[in-house]
């Protein structure tokens, strides 16, 4: 469950800023359906300007070409910017939310691997318990992967949410998709 | 603007009044619509209104017609129609518009506000069911926001990639019973869209490295598209054409961007265009491809599609670029404005003189339009009368800028290649949905939108049975339209294609040439009914139908069911694969 790779070849990123209006998810989500796209996880929410949203969707190009995807996208009168996030100018992080079997002979296991990863115990019963982790979605990914062969139950990631990083004299400069 | 007099910014006014003294500032002129529960509130105001109403016999005609005039004129056409099945059965029309990029607003009447979701009475998700063929959708909730919205929804159909827009109107908010109607008027001078900002003029870098690979072309082809005459560009593409030579291949939705007389134009490509056309786009190391969009009954199998030329592409959407075929010299900006630009810098490169030699090319070209004209056999008298024969009969006989309106399949096409197109928006028809029955009410439309022009709608029999309801509307609303019916008693494209693909086992296709009459069916509908079934009768007959100015007219034509269109690309091979007519065999050598 959810564990191919995330940032795989065929993924990538993009930041998308939409006016926050009622439907606008639906429209991103009527486009991808309409075109055939395939997108791997998709976050949204509420920026610092309440009337705009920013999502991160994070997109298969294996179903169409990243230059179609953004230029669809960008024909939405509701979208407004679109940034390509390439991990190597991004920072990123997700969030999971694990419920693993965990009886009281292998609880410790459990524990031991929850504490290498800096996770949290939220929630804990009499042979499971449920754990949460943020950070970069490739550790998200090993931490579901370690916890795989005690017993997943439940799993839910929000998607990859990310950011431009801050320019630095070293940096790359950031690399904008402009669709129009 | 008589409405309500002039209008007074902060009067108090209802959203159904304030609906239509929008539609007023919009400039329209006429609604094409059917009234219902939901909308009927907005439907009071219309009788104090400038704006003529045309009462639709069908909500799908209502959007046709918009089409059509929108067609004709450039502006945009407008539907008004209620809630739930009303809306429902505007779709067509919408994807229609929304494929072949024509500007239209349709509001659709709703359920009031609250009652949404409640599953009630004629209620129905429109905004939902049409956010995929619609350029964009709202749904009002409040009244305040009515001028504001339809002046975003004029704005967005019109710029741009022009396209249909749907504005969705709850019946609580133009009601003025109702106190969720009430607003104090406004109209907004700006729209504040901040995500729509369409790029009409061409990056400079591109223009001048259009215009070097131009000079430069020894076979290049001008691929006009149905973006030509969006961008109102058919004068600026005859200057590009006539400054340096190139001929000039006109798209189904560009049929009439050139003009079919000029010795520089080729006509019509793809899956049914003429040999040189077809192949002068296969054989070019140039093409030009201007508000085009590569579609595939164009470019036959990709793959193999003109495997020499190098691609300028001139769009306004930029996502047309490169989407089907990758571009060399993509250019994103209104036809016009980067035809004009190209031109001046070709100029400066030196202009018509400084064109590489292209005799050679053009003697190429003309030699295949003298090997494979376009064919047909009308036999002397008797059977077996040809829609060709009937088709060349009425363009011959009609005023040269008749306008045109076609529905779907061999009729189409055969209009397509035997009229001849000599000025913009004379021909109307569905192109990129493939919409049968599209042809009675966007003539209708059409003539709406030029009542001083003759307009003549070329139908099929399978098609006209689809609309032909509307032409109750054209009799009562004294639109004088002419139909021609080509009536070959058969669902005719399909019946081709069985009979070449599927030998000849003929599935569910044969209509009856007598079952409608359609004389009778025509006399009923208020218009007059002609019935022509040996090729003397027809000249006659189309004198008769161009005299009549008080009603439609419908010509039931009895034409050779066995006729197929050709040339041809079978569905699947390349265009060097066209086949010009049975005897000329595959390959068409």
């Amino acid at each position: 469950m959810a564990t191919k790779p995330t940032g795989s070849g065929s993924h990538h990123t993009l930041s998308v800023l939409v006016e926050n209006k009622a439907g606008v998810l639906t429209r991103i989500a009527s486009l991808f359906s309409r075109r055939a796209y395939n997108i791997y996880s998709l976050a949204v929410a509420p920026t610092e300007d309440d009337r705009f949203s920013r999502l991160t969707v994070v997109v298969d190009v294996e179903s169409a070409p990243l230059e179609q995807f953004t230029k669809q996208l960008f024909k939405l009168i509701n979208v407004i910017k679109i940034t390509e996030l390439p991990p190597e100018v991004a920072v990123e992080r997700e969030l999971v939310m694990i419920t693993v079997k965990a009886p009281a002979e292998r609880r410790s296991e459990v524990i031991d691997v929850v504490e290498i990863f800096e996770a949290k115990v939220l929630n804990v019963g009499h042979d499971a318990i449920t754990i949460s982790l943020e950070g970069h979605p490739t550790k998200v990914d090993d931490f579901a992967a370690l916890l795989e062969p005690y017993g997943i139950t439940d799993l839910q990631r929000t998607g990859r949410i990310a950011l431009p990083k801050l320019e630095r004299a070293a940096g790359k400069p950031l690399r904008s998709v402009k669709a129009g | 603007m008589s409405t309500t007099g002039s209008p007074a910014v902060g009067e108090k006014i209802d959203g159904g009044r304030a609906l239509i003294r929008s539609l007023e500032l919009e400039g329209v002129e006429v609604i094409f619509g059917l009234p219902g529960g939901a909308i009927l509130p907005v439907y009071d105001p219309i009788l104090d209104s400038s704006i003529r109403h045309i009462l639709v016999r069908h909500e799908q005609g209502a959007g046709h017609m918009a089409e059509g005039y929108a067609h004709a004129t450039g502006k945009p056409g407008v539907a008004m129609v209620t809630s739930g099945p009303g809306a429902t059965n505007i779709v067509t029309p919408l994807c229609d518009a929304f494929m072949d990029s024509i500007p239209m607003v349709v509001i659709t009447g709703q359920v009031p506000y609250a009652a949404i979701g409640s599953d009630a009475f004629q209620e129905c998700d429109i905004t939902g069911i049409t956010l995929s063929v619609t350029k964009h959708n709202f749904l009002v909730t409040d009244a305040e926001d009515i001028p504001r919205t339809i002046r975003e929804a004029f704005h967005i159909a019109t710029t741009g990639r022009p396209g249909p827009v749907l504005v969705d109107i709850p019946k609580d908010i133009v009601d003025p019973m109702n106190p969720r109607s009430a607003m104090e008027w406004y109209w907004p001078e700006t729209v504040d869209l901040p995500g729509y900002k369409p790029t009409t003029k061409g990056h400079p870098r591109m223009v001048k490295a259009a215009a070097e690979m131009i000079t430069q072309a020894e076979r290049p082809v001008i691929y006009a598209g149905g973006g030509i005459l969006k961008a109102r560009a058919a004068e600026a593409l005859l200057a590009l054409a006539e400054q340096t030579g190139i001929p000039v291949v006109t798209t189904l939705m560009a049929r009439g961007a050139f003009p079919d007389d000029h010795e520089l134009c080729l006509g019509m490509p793809g899956m049914h265009g003429n040999y040189t056309a077809v192949t002068a786009m296969q054989e070019a190391d140039l093409l030009i491809a201007l508000g085009s969009r590569f579609d595939d009954r164009v470019t036959g199998k990709l793959d193999g599609f003109a495997p020499d030329a190098k691609i300028i592409h001139v769009d306004i959407d930029p996502a047309e670029l490169g989407k089907v075929r990758k571009p060399d010299v993509p250019i994103v900006g209104d036809c016009r404005l980067v035809i004009e630009e190209v031109v001046k810098a070709i100029d400066a490169l030196g202009g018509t003189d400084a064109q590489a030699d292209r005799t050679p090319w053009r003697s190429t070209l003309s030699g295949y339009q003298e090997r494979f004209p376009l064919t047909y056999q009308q036999s002397e008298g008797g059977d077996g009368l040809k829609p060709q024969f009937v088709l060349e009969q009425i363009r011959d006989n009609t005023p040269e800028d008749t306008i045109v309106a076609s529905g779907v399949g061999q009729h189409q096409m055969w209009t397509s290649q035997y009229w001849r197109f000599n000025h913009p928006y004379t021909w109307v028809n569905s192109g990129g949905l493939g919409t049968m029955g599209f042809s009675i009410p966007a003539a209708i439309g059409a003539k709406v939108g030029r009542p001083d022009r003759m307009v003549w709608s070329i139908d099929g029999d399978g098609c006209f049975q689809m609309t032909a309801q509307e032409l109750v509307t054209a009799a009562a609303e004294r639109i004088p339209i002419k139909v021609a019916i080509l009536n070959n008693a058969y669902l005719g494209m399909v019946r081709q294609w069985q009979e070449m693909f599927y030998e000849e086992r003929y599935s569910e296709v044969y209509l009856s040439p007598d079952l409608p009459d359609y004389v009778k069916w025509a006399e009923a509908m208020g218009c007059v009914g002609f019935r022509v079934e040996s090729p003397e009768e027809v000249l006659p007959t189309i004198e008769k139908a161009n005299s009549i100015n008080d009603r439609p007219v419908v010509i039931d034509f009895r034409t050779d069911s066995m006729e197929k269109v050709y040339p041809m690309v079978p569905s699947g091979k390349t265009n060097s694969e066209i086949v010009v007519d049975p005897a000329h065999g595959e390959g068409g050598h």
